[in-house]
């Protein structure tokens, strides 16, 4: 399986890509778009919390672009004192929830913490992140395969990232 | 030595309320310690919870998620006495395991 395969699995890689086209190109078939992201699901994206920028990192997270959305519900405070705990938390009345993420405009890396959403969890989540100055707190939810996003802005008066 | 997970899971009805807290320093590697070197980024990656052999939640966690972190979240389908298993790994390969029963 190790050193023989090299051809096999380069074409593997090829026919992955043309499938992940194909699906693409469908738009909007969930059934069709489950399966690579339930395979995606065990995976740390290492590369989407590499990014600087909040709008890449979300699209390196979903390879998608989000809608603000009233039904996603984001609790932050207007002003924290302590930029490193600030708690955060995330509720939505939408249906279908798969997941979860924070995103800190102004951090070194935008992607703060995104959480996977099993069938049956309530889609709502509570926890505490580190804000380096008084910045954008954009929340993301991801349902029915789509993006739906929630903003605010929320004031540091000590960082959480030292210097 | 003590678990680095303390978790309390209460059920209430079908609803299972789940809270976390772990200790952890979550390093982002951008702070320099008095010396002025820098501290290595040293922080959980993955957060893992499962309920009868069904995973329930699970985090993807970068720098940016306060050093002792701690989450809370809900879900159906448990109930009292089912025991709930917690699991991280850290950027370091380290990781910690506990169990704790739905009170």
């Amino acid at each position: 399986m190790t050193t023989t395969t090299g051809p096999l699995a380069t074409r593997r890689l090829i026919l992955q890509g043309a499938a992940c086209v194909a699906v693409l190109g469908l738009g909007n078939l969930p059934f069709a778009a489950a399966p690579a992201r339930a395979a995606a699901n065990d995976k740390y994206p290492e590369e989407a919390f590499k990014q600087k920028n909040e709008a890449d990192a979300i699209k390196a997270l979903y390879g998608k672009t989000a809608e603000p959305s009233d039904k996603v519900k984001l609790d932050a405070p207007e002003i924290a004192e302590n930029g490193g705990v600030v708690p955060v938390s995330v509720t939505t009345t939408l249906d279908k929830v798969t997941s979860i993420s924070f995103f800190v405009a102004e951090n070194p890396f935008a992607l703060a913490a995104s959480y996977k959403i099993a069938d049956g969890t309530l889609p709502g989540v509570a926890n505490r992140l580190k804000m380096a100055k008084t910045s954008n707190l954009v929340a993301i939810v991801e349902a029915d395969g789509k993006l739906y996003s929630a903003t605010k802005e929320v004031k540091v008066t000590v960082g959480g990232c030292g210097g | 030595m003590a678990s680095s997970i303390r978790v309390r899971a209460t059920s209430n009805g079908d609803i299972t309320e789940v809270q976390a807290l772990i200790q952890h320093p979550m390093d982002t590697g951008l702070v320099k310690n008095p010396a002025g070197e820098l501290i290595p980024a040293h922080y959980i990656q993955q957060l893992k919870f499962e309920c009868n052999g069904k995973d329930v939640f699970a985090a993807d966690w970068g720098t940016a998620v306060s050093k002792d972190p701690y989450v809370k979240f809900s879900f159906k389908g448990a109930k009292k006495g089912d025991e709930l298993k917690i699991s991280w790994t850290d950027n370091k390969g380290a990781s910690d395991t506990t169990t704790a029963k739905i009170a």
